[in-house]
């Protein structure tokens, strides 16, 4: 890689650039695609292909990345951003959790991708508008889970959001299209005002919008008694709330889920499959992130003194283990009343984010673990439906479900495989649906064993939340048995009619997308222990680093100045002092032991591993007393 | 070959498997070939299965002669001690035991133990883990005789043929698949994937309601499914490090010095670094003291359940006290945290009352739903009533067996004292579903939904045969417990057989209405003839299967409660009531209607007689055919869990 060559070497920027390769490979097939449209004779390519070039170029680097990562030989520049894992001044973070989420949606435009060549929408003329959409949308989303800032975190959601208002609204000449879309601009508008709005309350309230930094803060002002007599400070909930509606919003929980069904029966399958797995998949990253942070999921935290983490968690569990359990019933209630096969798909998108929230509502570690295990398993399960039901619609010109009568004599292929999705979505085993449902219940059931002695409250809270999951399972038997029933219980109109049923004759390349996903779902829920390897590692070196982004604020931007050699830089939690990302409005000055200038401190001091002794030659972490003091 | 037990035990498992697959190469159009080659995947599986079964039987249950023969000092000889080693040794935890001894030495598990464990999903601890004891072979023998059967009777489905006999054989991997599991996730995947084939195989071959029979069939069992699950998470989160072997505490204490002496050495401290690799080596080695170990092992399980219903009922001996001594007397710092940490886990939840009346009811639930149990049994008849003959086969024959095997692996062994404790309102079911199911079958005018209400009450044999823990004689439960197994098999040949005896005649008359055959002996003698003999098999006319089962549950039964037993003994009234009455308006009399129906054909011949033939053997001589390999296993469950109330 670029920043192993010599004459590179140091230059903190390009191994930030090389941290954000993937996405930079993105920029520049947009690029090339809106180049590519001002030749004549490019205008005969598919853009398709050059999407899906760069897009597996990216997968690519995104692989060498999680392979890869921590490996801190030689090159300082990129050893010192390893150990502080922030990108671009602190903006991004740049951890396992960013990788596997990288991988996560690349892989899925791969296949996006794949599936818009096969159905063949967008047509050639429109394939530049369209793929240009796509993967800008898929940049925004890849930040919003790599994001350590407020601001990013709203650039990233914009960025995720207009494409995709765009793209829902790309079957020009169908008024639900339209209607789709205007309706999802006029929500998603709305959502990010409020967001927008708690992001200034909390920036203006506590002088930054670094989340680490927020983190501190929240844990040291939440066990206080403030002026108000309460015991939080209103502007500080009203803030995060806003901020949790905004990432809601994305989600489709209920009750900010109202956009989803319309835009998902109003968009082109292709696209509906992309928004109910992407973007889910990058607001459930950004919510993991943002909780996980905020409750101090660092081995440091602990010993922050006057921080309240348990606090937070106390605001956290219930706030969202009720989003998670009434967002799963709901969707799985409305579900069994429709008769649109992708509206049907789009409440059962919305009781699945209910099931990833449960996995969330646990604020640790396991919970997100499972949710990444889930994610994977929702990707191939939602993206499978919905390509089979995009296939069928090119084949009998509708998604209603009621044209899919008897269908399973006309094409038993496409049914077996639609059948594959759906159970999987239901949670059969040996489909992967199972383990990545299994996984969060277990995550539930031990993160309520693990309350039971400490905080009764949320004990019965996360089993009131595992049993409801439990609930949730069967009921939404009702509906996916309800598609599986009309395809293959219910006798089509020829059959009834006493004629043989006219089979459908589905292209060798349709069928071989069903197939590769029937048998990946197959095949992961069989042997499933690699994968589960992999999204434990996703969240397990997931380093906030809070205590020492507090404790040692930047100075200035940062030097070149080389680690101390000997310093191990292996080792869990391992990385010394650097400081963590800087705060836009600039730090206090050499605070709390923290070297102006922001090198890393040489002595004992440095290198400390996560792990080891408490306290061993690390100076007192010093806390912000009163954050209205300090200089804007 | 190393391990053939292993080889057989997944060949019996995932031959229908292979023969399913193997459906998808045939051209369409060719359906008699298909037929024929699920019939002989099926073939290949009983075949297999009877080669185990002879295998299982020769190296692991025939040894009491042996082993009488083999104590050299004639003082010592003593049969009944002989024949209770022999039990135990025959029983699948001492052959674990085996297993997990070599595993400390990396040796190959041995070839003939039909019990075999395997990695298979590591960071959940998940194991691909088949046994078989007496208990489960018994029923995996039957499960892959009713399939060859029910394949045979299946030869008259022509509605897409090659889906039916795909699900058919994978409905077959998942029934025997759960009869091997020794995993309790292994074993909860198989019983789901039993679910999804049952499901289509009623809804789209069944009759006119099918849809709404099949829904209500998943959905019952779905719920007994989340029961299940939810109880599987639980025992899985427990911490079971006590249970799984290893050195004793006081051996370990000095280990644990050690490794706190390696930590503190490589902390650093004034003139010398920290070496922080080492370090963590050594905070890991501290650490693995006292790391949680959780496990999906069922035996373990059993272990742990085991303790647990000695530590509520503080008899002496227990883990918790003998903890608690030591405590008192260990002097070593390191060797007294140990011993604290041990205090600790065995106050965890699944040690208390609670905790095991929960997990008790959350499984037996989730099994008696598929027994069915009263109140949970409305499934079954609208099941049976539109499931296609075969299907009801193997519904009445096998899946319901599930349910009572569920209970007798998994939820008594498990949850020992909440079983004890509330014996007598199990006991009380049971006698509810012989009484309930009788009567409902009585009111019956359809044919199918009479033997369906039969099924549920000769399930309640199985149910009362359960639970009759008594306190003072473990002679009288074994009694019971060896009479609801044998009931088990019997019923399975029986319920069967009369399902296939009702499709047989619905294929002529084309209506299950009883109150409109009349006469059917005159035109089909040899139908009336098996027909006769398979009711009376169920009715409980003695030397007939029905008989023996019965028998032995009331007789327990009488020294667990008289009422109860009473009761029970009635029942058969009603049985033969029903029965009696049942061939009075079928087969009795003349109707000049059906004068011209064909007797049976020779495929319904040879679908019938193994059953009739099973029928009476299984009656004259159930001793030879089932108790003497199948009482050690039985009866070595009843010894095992009757120390709960004999230790004094």
């Amino acid at each position: 890689m670029i920043y192993r060559l010599p004459f590179f070497r140091g230059a903190e920027l390009l191994a930030n650039c090389d941290a954000f390769a993937p996405e930079l490979i993105l920029c520049a097939a947009i690029v090339l695609m809106l180049v590519l449209r001002l030749f004549a004779s490019f205008t005969r390519v598919h853009m398709g292909y050059v999407a899906l070039g760069s897009t597996l170029a990216a997968l690519f680097m995104a692989v060498t990345q999680w392979t890869g990562y921590g490996q801190t030989s030689t090159p300082t520049a990129y050893q010192e951003m390893m150990q502080t894992n922030s990108l671009f001044t602190g903006l991004l973070v740049y951890d396992t959790l960013t990788v596997y989420l990288r991988i996560f949606l690349l892989a899925f435009m791969v296949m996006v991708i794949w599936l818009t060549l096969l159905t063949g929408i967008p047509d050639r003329e429109d394939s530049a508008d369209f793929y240009t959409l796509l993967i800008g949308s898929t940049i925004g989303m890849c930040l919003m889970a790599s994001t350590n800032h407020l601001l990013m975190m709203f650039i990233g959601i914009e960025m995720a959001s207009l494409p995709s208002y765009a793209l829902a609204g790309f079957l020009k000449g169908r008024r639900r299209s339209s209607e789709a879309a205007l309706k999802y601009v006029v929500y998603g508008g709305g959502a990010a005002g409020v967001m927008l709005y708690g992001i200034s309350l909390l920036a203006g309230k506590f002088g930054t919008a670094s989340l680490p930094h927020l983190a501190v803060h929240f844990a040291t002002s939440l066990g206080q008694v403030g002026a108000t007599g309460l015991h939080f400070d209103p502007l500080m909930i009203l803030g995060t709330l806003f901020i949790v509606i905004g990432i809601a919003f994305k989600l489709a929980v209920v009750p900010f889920h109202f956009w989803c069904p319309d835009v998902f029966e109003g968009a082109s399958a292709e696209v509906a499959g992309f928004l109910s797995v992407a973007s889910k998949a990058a607001a459930l990253a950004l919510l993991a992130r943002f909780a996980l942070v905020l409750s101090g999921l660092d081995p440091n935290a602990d010993n922050l003194p006057g921080a309240h983490w348990e606090e937070m968690r106390r605001y956290l569990i219930p706030t969202l283990a009720v989003f998670a359990i009434v967002t799963a019933t709901f969707g799985n209630m409305a579900a069994y009343l429709q008769t649109n096969l992708k509206r049907l798909l789009a409440y059962s998108t919305i009781a699945h984010a209910g099931y990833m929230l449960m996995g969330l509502a646990t604020v640790n570690r396991e919970g997100t673990k499972a949710v990444l295990f889930y994610l994977v398993a929702y990707f191939l399960m939602n993206l499978g439906a919905f390509a089979i039901v995009a296939f069928l619609r090119n084949q009998t010109g509708s998604e209603d479900l009621g044209a899919f009568r008897g269908l399973v004599r006309r094409s038993p292929f496409m049914v077996v495989a639609l059948s594959v999705c759906l159970l999987s979505l239901l949670g059969v085993p040996p489909l992967v649906g199972f383990v990545g449902k299994f996984q969060v219940f277990a995550a539930l059931f031990d993160a309520a064993k693990g309350y039971g002695e400490k905080d009764h409250t949320l004990s019965v809270i996360l089993y009131t939340t595992l049993v409801f999951g439990a609930l949730n399972s069967v009921l939404s038997a009702f509906y996916y048995l309800k598609v599986m029933k009309v395809m293959i219980l219910e006798r089509g109109l020829e059959d009834v009619e006493g004629k043989a049923p006219t089979p459908l004759v589905m292209p060798w390349g349709d069928q071989l997308y069903a197939g590769v996903f029937s048998l990946a779902l197959l095949g992961l829920g069989l042997y499933w222990g690699p994968l589960d390897r992999a999204s434990a590692e996703g969240v397990e070196r997931f380093r906030p680093e809070i205590v020492k982004a507090e404790v040692r604020p930047t100075g200035p931007p940062r030097g070149m100045t080389p680690p101390p050699g000997g310093a191990p830089t292996q080792g869990p939690g391992a990385g010394g002092g650097r400081p963590g990302g800087g705060r836009p409005g600039g730090g206090r000055p050499g605070g709390g032991g923290g070297r102006p200038g922001g090198g890393r401190p040489g002595g004992p001091g440095g290198g400390r591993p996560g792990g080891g002794p408490p306290g061993g030659g690390r100076p007192a972490p010093e806390v912000p007393e009163n954050p209205g003091e300090r200089p804007r | 070959m190393q391990e053939t037990d292993l080889l057989l035990m997944s060949l019996i498992i995932f031959v229908p498997t292979f023969f399913a697959v193997g459906l998808i190469f045939f051209p369409r159009g060719k359906e008699e070939a298909m037929r024929w080659w699920a019939l002989a995947g099926t073939a290949l599986t009983l075949g297999l299965t009877l080669c185990a079964f002879i295998d299982f039987k020769a190296k692991t249950l025939d040894k009491v002669g042996a082993l009488y023969a083999s104590q050299a000092n004639p003082a010592e000889k003593n049969w009944e001690n002989t024949v209770k080693e022999n039990r135990a040794r025959t029983s699948l935890a001492y052959r674990v035991e085996e297993i997990n001894k070599r595993a400390g030495v990396a040796e190959p598990q041995p070839a003939d133990d039909y019990v075999s464990r395997h990695p298979w999903i590591e960071p959940f601890h998940i194991e691909y883990y088949l046994g078989a004891d007496g208990i489960s072979m018994a029923l995996v023998v039957m499960t892959a005789g009713l399939s060859f059967l029910a394949m045979i009777a299946s030869w008259n489905i022509e509605k897409m043929v090659r889906g039916y006999l795909m699900l058919f054989l994978l409905l077959e991997t998942g029934m025997l698949g759960t009869f091997f599991a020794l995993d309790f996730f292994l074993f909860f995947i198989f019983w789901e994937v039993m679910l999804l084939p049952m499901y289509f195989l009623i809804g789209v071959w069944g009759g006119p309601r099918r849809e709404y029979a099949a829904i209500k069939f998943f959905l019952y069992t779905l719920l007994g499914s989340a029961f299940i699950l939810i109880a599987l998470l639980a025992l899985y989160f427990t911490d079971v490090r006590d249970f799984v072997g290893g050195p004793e505490l006081a051996a370990q204490a000095p280990k644990l010095k050690e490794a706190r002496a390696e930590v503190a050495r490589n902390q650093g401290g004034p003139g010398r670094g920290t070496n922080y690799v080492a370090l963590q080596a050594a905070q890991n080695q501290v650490n693995s003291f006292f790391a949680p170990i959780h496990s999906f092992d069922l035996l373990l399980l059993a272990k742990v359940g085991h303790e647990a219903a000695l530590i509520i009922d503080q008899r002496p001996g227990n883990m918790l006290e003998q903890t608690n001594k030591q405590l008192a007397e260990a002097k070593d710092p390191e060797l007294k945290e140990l011993l604290e940490a041990r205090k600790k886990r065995l106050e965890q939840p699944l040690f208390t009352r609670g905790f095991q009346y929960t997990m008790f009811l959350l499984l037996f639930i989730g099994f008696a739903i598929k027994l069915p149990m009263v109140p949970f049994h409305t499934w079954l008849p609208d099941a049976h009533v539109e499931a296609p003959t075969p299907i009801s086969m193997i519904l009445a024959g096998v899946l319901l067996k599930l349910g009572g095997y569920g209970i007798l692996r998994i939820a008594y062994p498990i949850c020992p004292w909440a079983a004890k404790d509330l014996a007598w309102y199990i006991a009380l079911f049971g006698v509810i579903n012989l009484v309930y199911g009788a009567f409902a079958a009585m009111a019956q005018t359809d044919f199918k939904k009479l033997v369906a209400y039969s099924s549920v009450s000769h399930m309640g044999y199985v149910i009362l045969g359960i639970a009759v823990w008594p306190a003072s004689n473990n002679e009288f439960w074994a009694w019971g417990m060896n009479g609801a197994m044998f009931q088990m098999l019997a019923h399975g040949v029986s319920s069967a057989g009369m399902f296939f005896m009702v499709g047989v005649i619905y294929d002529r008359a084309h209506h299950r209405n009883l109150d409109n055959f009349r006469g059917l002996y005159e035109p089909m003698p040899v139908y009336g003839g098996m027909a006769a003999i398979i009711f009376f098999a169920a009715l409980g006319l003695p030397g007939l299967c029905g008989f023996v089962g019965e028998f032995m549950v009331v007789l327990a039964t009488w020294n667990f409660s008289q009422a109860f037993a009473v009761l029970a003994a009635l029942t058969v009234v009603l049985t033969a009531g029903y029965v009696l009455w049942t061939i009075q308006r079928v087969f009795m009399g003349t109707n000049p209607a059906y004068k011209n129906f064909q007797d049976m054909n020779l495929r319904e011949i040879a679908c019938a007689v193994p059953l009739v033939v099973f029928c009476v053997l299984l009656g004259v001589m159930p001793m030879y055919f089932v108790f003497s390999w199948m009482e050690p296993s039985v009866t070595g469950l009843v010894d095992t869990l009757f120390q709960l109330t004999s230790v004094k």
